[in-house]
């Protein structure tokens, strides 16, 4: 049975960490994540989870301590954001090359200087190739179920990889919107209980040792070994994606279409700026434009093959970065979608716009500015500009 | 129903414009409807001009942006009429709410506003009276739903009943004055 | 490199289940200097033992019997340690030695 509510997206993932209700929570506050480990450690407060909750000095010290713990052998979590993530960087990596199962909640904020508090994906954008799963969550909603299936994916001994999920800051984690959730029952019947699928740290009548030193001689193998989980846990995410709709009714996948299979001109964005796009897409197509959406939900491993297919026949396509690359070059998401569509024949022509620094709203005329550049794009079947920002003071 | 209706408060840190504003978005939840209830966030502190939006449809709402045409206004505190931005963006058929102890029509005057539907309602006094405290929130939610319709009274009252009990469960007396003040502004706002 | 292990084989996430494979890595090549144990001067304080930071005194039955040079680096730490007079322990440049 699910329950209506209302709810920020800070509330909804605290309340999906609850349902999951991990050995160990180890945290930091940071905005606009706070409220997530806030929220959570009220309830290991009142007891309504068994977990062991970590106050740390950093999110150093955060991401250290839950990967002791997920090493330890049982279910660890953490959350954080932006400079938070930041800090935890050398420790991202260690962890993945682990391949220790944690799941953390990420709510994307900008990456300093200037200072800034709100919602942008410099801060994931720059752990894309840290060996963490990247899930982005559209709203409060998608945010709450990316959340628990990430426990499944992450846990799975096809997978057993770390796995952050997205929201975008203060836009969703302080924005209370509509939400269907699970009893805490079938959230603990559909994660289930954590399985040792290896040796663990505290497994006493069988030591192992954790954190070899690895040369020139293994260094690689187990790099090797690393990137092989990443390349076959497609799988595991649609299979876990498809029980979870049996459970709710909410269907999943590596990206979501928004009529897209016809579409001449499509955008393909993170996160909630989907949301907006989609309105535009609904007003086009009443004028008989032909819009489409590509909102990509799972970025790492990144589904090149299944964006091809899908952006295939397209005339135009503008990809949404809401991270500057500084490569002179565009964007991560798209420079990785040109790669994608490169083997595609008859390509269609691809730009870039950066957006959304900082939190700089994007609205309903920015995307229509965006479609319009579309149409002159598949009209001239040239992009007078390959990279550009969209909402900046020129 | 509009498609999508829109609600701006603007308010001064400390006077609870985002929990109004979130108040509302769940009452309106609580009844069916679809709904946003977000603050505007910046180096705000107690007393500085802050913005809370709530956003309320029949169907599911996918916008993420601000708001920057919202159909209903809701001030709550007049100091704020100033700045002369609360009209920023409201058609002329929307509705600017005033928490004042003067009258619509002394407050349009003031304003030198044309066009709009402007009330008013005493919403810090009848705090004051009832909850012990100026603090402007939940009265002026009472006043809102009367002048726009867009909820029952009944639904309100219990929804935020509800909400309020939760949080101020060692202080029944808050959660009764709240209400008694949702009640006494549906009762005392006036139009022109 | 045909005994390493390939990609496929590694365990998961570098977790060794062997731990306490320390001796199969042999130090005694970094020697450039070697200790020499001369049993006739040995009082048996075991200070050498104590003192070794690579386990390298071998023992029996309670008893010293000589270094491990497939694992002694050649620190001399035994050799300063020992307190028998004359030592039992010596150090010797490794070209001079004619043997490990």
């Amino acid at each position: 049975m699910q329950e209506k509510i209302a709810l920020t997206g800070n509330e909804a993932m605290a309340l999906a960490m609850k349902q999951i209700n991990p050995d160990v929570v180890a945290a930091y506050p940071i905005t606009p994540a706070t409220e997530i480990v806030q929220i959570f450690s009220d309830y290991v407060s009142n007891g309504l989870v068994k977990t062991e909750f970590v106050t740390v000095e950093s999110e150093h010290s955060a991401m250290s301590a839950t990967l002791g713990a997920s090493a330890s052998g049982v279910r660890a979590m953490t959350a954080t954001s932006s400079q938070g993530l930041a800090f935890m960087w050398e420790v991202l990596y260690i962890a993945a090359s682990y391949q220790l199962p944690i799941v953390m909640p990420v709510v994307n904020r900008a990456l300093s200087g200037p200072i800034n508090i709100h919602g942008d994906h410099s801060d994931t954008m720059g752990a894309r190739d840290s060996g963490w799963l990247q899930i982005y969550s559209e709203n409060t909603q998608e945010a709450y179920d990316n959340l628990i299936q990430a426990v499944r994916i992450a846990e799975h001994p096809d997978v057993l990889l770390p796995t952050m999920v997205m929201m975008d800051g203060f836009i969703i984690s302080h924005a209370m919107e509509n939400l269907e959730i699970l009893s805490d029952q079938d959230v603990q019947k559909f994660v289930g209980e954590f399985k040792h699928h290896r040796p663990a740290l505290l497994d006493l009548d069988n030591p192992i040792t954790v954190g070899p030193l690895a040369l020139y001689d293994y260094y690689m193998e187990f790099k090797r070994q690393q990137a092989e989980a990443m390349r076959t846990c497609k799988p595991v995410i649609l299979q876990v994606a498809q029980e979870y709709a049996e459970l709710t009714g909410r269907k999943y996948g590596l990206y979501e279409g928004y009529k897209l299979d016809d579409a001449d001109l499509a955008i393909v964005v993170l996160s909630s700026t989907a949301g907006t796009a989609k309105v535009v897409v609904d007003e086009l197509r009443e004028q008989g434009v032909k819009a489409g959406l590509l909102k990509l939900r799972v970025f790492r491993p990144f589904p090149y093959e299944e964006l091809a297919q899908a952006l295939s026949g397209r005339k135009a396509i503008a990809v949404l970065d809401r991270a500057d690359g500084f490569s002179a070059f565009g964007g991560a998401l798209f420079n990785e979608i040109r790669s994608a569509m490169y083997d595609v024949k008859d390509r269609p022509l691809i730009v870039d716009y950066i957006f959304g620094l900082g939190g700089r709203d994007v609205n309903l005329d920015h995307i229509r500015k965006v479609y319009a550049d579309l149409a002159e794009i598949a009209k001239t079947g040239q992009a007078a500009q390959l990279v550009s920002y969209l909402g900046v003071r020129e | 129903m509009a498609k999508l209706l829109e609600i701006r408060w603007h308010g001064r840190g400390g006077q609870g414009a985002k929990t109004a504003a979130q108040l509302l978005a769940e009452a309106a939840s609580s009844v069916g409807k679809y709904i946003q209830g977000f603050p505007e966030y910046g180096p705000e502190r107690m007393g500085a001009p802050v913005l809370a939006f709530t956003r309320i449809s029949d169907e599911p709402i996918r916008v993420h942006c601000h708001v920057t045409e919202p159909q209903y206004v809701v001030v709550l505190d007049p100091s704020l009429l100033l700045r002369g931005d609360v009209t920023a963006g409201v058609p002329e058929d929307g509705i600017i709410l005033i928490n004042t102890d003067r009258s619509p029509t002394e407050m349009r005057k003031a304003m030198r506003l044309t066009g709009r539907k402007v009330f008013t309602v005493n919403a810090s006094r009848i705090a004051e009276e009832t909850i012990g405290r100026p603090i402007p929130n939940t009265p002026l939610m009472g006043a809102l739903i009367k002048v726009t319709g867009l909820m029952a009274l009944g639904d309100l009252l219990a929804d935020t009943e509800q909400r309020l009990a939760k949080k101020f469960a060692d202080r029944p007396q808050i959660v009764e004055g709240n209400l008694n003040a949702v009640r006494r502004a549906y009762e005392e706002v006036q139009g022109e | 490199m045909s005994n390493l292990l390939t990609w496929k084989e590694v365990p998961k996430g570098a977790f060794l289940e062997k731990p306490g494979n320390a001796a199969d890595y042999e130090t005694g090549d970094w020697r450039s200097i070697k200790p020499v144990w001369i049993a006739e001067n040995c009082i048996q304080c075991f200070r050498c033992w104590v003192y070794c930071p690579d386990a390298a005194i071998m023992t029996k039955d309670k008893k010293m019997i000589g270094i491990d040079y497939k694992h002694c680096k050649g620190c001399g730490i035994c050799a300063n340690e020992c307190p028998a007079k004359p030592k039992a322990l010596e150090m010797i440049n490794e070209s001079d030695s004619g043997d490990n």
